[in-house]
């Protein structure tokens, strides 16, 4: 071999090298995770709540799997396009993984960007039933779908009006009118009518807006249906409007139940609402408190937020975190940035140890898990309690709710 | 349908309209006079109602009661703004105002993010979940308050431009530019007070509506929105037309959401817009150009 000859073939490695993206990353020793979340908008303060599981996941992480996690952080602004061009961008940017992103609306366009480009994405909140049924290859999701949560939501209903001994005969029903909303709704439609064991019928549906300053129509159209609870899917400032307006209103059914929506077991509901707050029930997927992985990362959170109360983020903050821990550990076991194997990886996930309520965490064939539990909160004294299931029940459930001037 | 819950529907639309008249009052009043589009409307009464939040936070202030010093306070801004900044854009293509005032409107709402982040604050006093009960009506305090105070800041407005010698002379600007210079009018000047005079009420406004709603940075546009189709329903420049289409659209709002769809109830005030534009493209109150 002569000069030229050594120089061409150096220059061809190199080019070739330089164009094997697919190389350097299996060669990569850090993940980059990329993490959307709406940080800011109207779910700004649930999406910050998440930010919270994501920033102390990596030094969890590296202590327990020995996994080096880059987090790359984009908010969403609670806006759909927004969501969708923060994950293009973050794949640009080269993250390996994309997390979040709380909202099923944002969920889906991330999910249409993570496919087409081939980047593994792991939904750590988001409802919506057709995110995990278009067949996608790269989406995973460690949620309940809307129907999981309806049914698990309606099933703790039941076991609600069983242990206070009520038997409540209609329901209004309140729904925000976003793509979780509605499909709450069609999961709620399409399961309330087989559950026979449950003595209410639902007496009028209301959407409404969950960015709307003023619910003033909504609730007096509620107060009409003189209906003895109130069903609700809310988010977060809706739920404290609509509280307040039912005050405003005089309206005081038996209770407000949601059968799994955020809202009303977030602290601002609860610092905003003060005592008019109480009794509001939520069944909606909570952290396990018996489980040694929940202790740690209680621990990392009380050290990394010693201000904060972690009941008011458990469910943000447990479920943003183990979408961070599916990634991590199916980088370890995969030892490959490179996408498909990371996919092919979180698709044999076998998580024992959990935060959250329900079983071993393994994905479906459509990257669905399976099995993720809710429990019935209540809010006492200013903060969730869990009621139900009994066997994790730290206080009694109050049902009917007092009125609020006596409570 | 119950004819309470219409009538406390309807009671509920109009007092709102009141407190959105007031706001797209101030726009009014500066289209009128200064021919300048205030594109940063909706975003100086979010300032405005994070000013009422901030004093009653620091000093336990009613809103009521912050709506003298915040509303002084704007119209000093609003008169520096149209002084310094506005003025040299009144003979500018119309193109050149509009980029100014949404450069002032981004600065605002980026301004209030840096200062307060995006978290929804409000105030919480005493009255705020207090109701008068009339048989199965029912008056929501605040509301009636914030849409006393409107009415009363309007009647303010109209007595200062009807019987005060400013006032005429503000409105001699208005109906003819280049006659208000030739009598001696120093134009300049009584653009800024105008100015100023549009964001004590913006100001007043928001410091009534914190009593309504919870205030984020990202609120501004949507209010600005409303502000402009409240105006242009109502007849740009008229100061009744304002007030008359702000009531119109709570009201249209309030009874769409009842018998039509409560999340719909925005698209509405849009219909009446384009039933407006088609046939009285002048506003309801204006006066054909």
């Amino acid at each position: 071999m002569n000069r030229r000859d050594f120089n061409k073939a150096a220059a061809a490695v190199g080019v070739a090298s330089a164009f094997s993206p697919l190389n350097v990353r299996a060669q990569a020793q850090k993940l980059k995770v990329g993490v959307l979340l709406p940080r800011s908008g109207f779910q700004g303060l649930i999406g910050q709540s998440c930010q919270k599981g994501a920033d102390l996941a990596p030094g969890v992480i590296r202590q327990m799997l020995g996994v080096d996690i880059e987090l790359m952080n984009a908010d969403t602004e609670t806006n759909v396009d927004t969501a969708r061009t923060r994950a293009e961008r973050l794949i640009q940017e080269g993250a390996n993984v994309l997390c979040g992103p709380f909202d099923s609306g944002a969920a889906a366009a991330i999910a249409q960007v993570a496919e087409q480009r081939g980047v593994p994405f792991i939904i750590n909140i988001a409802a919506a039933p057709q995110i995990t049924e278009q067949g996608y290859k790269f989406v995973f999701r460690n949620f309940p779908t809307a129907i999981d949560l309806t049914v698990n939501g309606l099933a703790l209903i039941g076991d609600l009006f069983r242990v206070t001994n009520t038997v409540p005969r209609t329901a209004v029903f309140m729904h925000v009118n976003d793509t979780f909303g509605q499909a709450m709704n069609k999961g709620i439609s399409a399961t309330l009518p087989r559950l026979t064991n449950l003595p209410f019928r639902i007496v009028d549906t209301i959407a409404y807006d969950p960015a709307a300053k003023d619910l003033t129509v909504e609730v007096s159209k509620a107060k009409a249906a003189n209906a003895d609870f109130l069903l609700l899917v809310c988010r977060l400032n809706d739920a404290i409007i609509l509280r307040r307006e039912m005050v405003k209103q005089r309206w005081h059914p038996m209770g407000v139940v949601s059968p799994g929506s955020p809202g009303m077991y977030e602290e601002q509901f609860s610092k905003a609402l003060g005592p008019i707050a109480n009794y509001c029930i939520s069944n909606a997927p909570w952290f396990n408190p018996k489980t040694n992985m929940t202790k740690v990362v209680k621990s990392a959170f009380a050290k990394a937020n010693p201000k904060e109360n972690f009941v008011f983020h458990g469910t943000n903050v447990v479920y943003t975190y183990e979408s961070i821990l599916i990634a991590a550990d199916a980088f370890k076991r995969a030892k490959s940035t490179d996408p498909k194997a990371l996919a092919e990886a979180i698709r044999q996930t076998n998580i024992t140890d959990r935060t959250v309520l329900g079983g071993p965490l393994k994905f479906n064939a459509k990257g669905q898990v399976e099995g993720n539990l809710s429990a019935c909160t209540q809010n006492l004294n200013g903060e969730p309690r869990v009621v139900l299931p009994e066997s994790a029940a730290e206080a009694k459930p109050v049902f009917p709710a007092p009125d609020y001037k006596k409570a | 349908m119950p004819l309470d819950l219409v009538v406390n529907v309807t009671i509920a639309g109009v007092l709102t309209g009141m407190v959105y008249g007031l706001m797209a009052l101030g726009l009014s009043v500066i289209f009128g006079v200064v021919r300048v589009v205030n594109f940063a409307h909706g975003e100086m009464m979010t300032i405005a109602m994070y000013a009422a939040v901030a004093l009653f936070t620091l000093w336990g202030v009613d809103p009521f009661l912050a709506a003298i010093p915040v509303g002084a306070a704007f119209f000093a801004l609003g008169y520096l703004m149209q002084a310094g900044l506005i003025n040299p854009f009144i003979t500018r293509p119309e193109h050149s105002q509009f980029m100014l005032m949404v450069a002032v409107a981004l600065i605002m709402v980026n301004g209030m993010l840096m200062a307060f982040g995006p978290d929804a604050r409000n105030v919480q006093i005493g009255y705020q979940l207090e109701s008068w009960e009339l048989g199965k009506i029912l008056f929501d305090k605040p509301r009636v308050y914030a849409a006393a105070m409107a009415l009363a800041t309007s009647g303010l407005l109209f007595l200062f431009f009807k019987a005060t010698l400013v006032g005429k002379a503000i409105r001699a600007c208005a109906d003819n530019y280049l006659g208000a210079r030739v009598v001696g009018l120093n134009v300049k000047h009584l653009y800024a007070l105008t100015f100023g005079l549009g964001s004590a009420c913006v100001a007043i406004a928001g410091c009534m509506m914190i009593l309504l709603v919870d205030v984020t940075p990202n609120l501004g546009p949507s209010y600005t929105l409303l502000a402009f189709i409240i105006v242009i329903v109502g007849g740009l420049g008229s100061m009744t037309g304002a007030l008359l289409g702000g009531v119109l659209i709570g009201l249209s709002e309030a009874l769409a959401g009842l018998f039509i769809q409560p999340s719909a109830k925005s698209m509405f005030g849009f219909g009446l817009l384009i039933l407006v534009l088609l046939f009285r493209p002048q506003g309801l109150m204006g006066k054909k150009s």
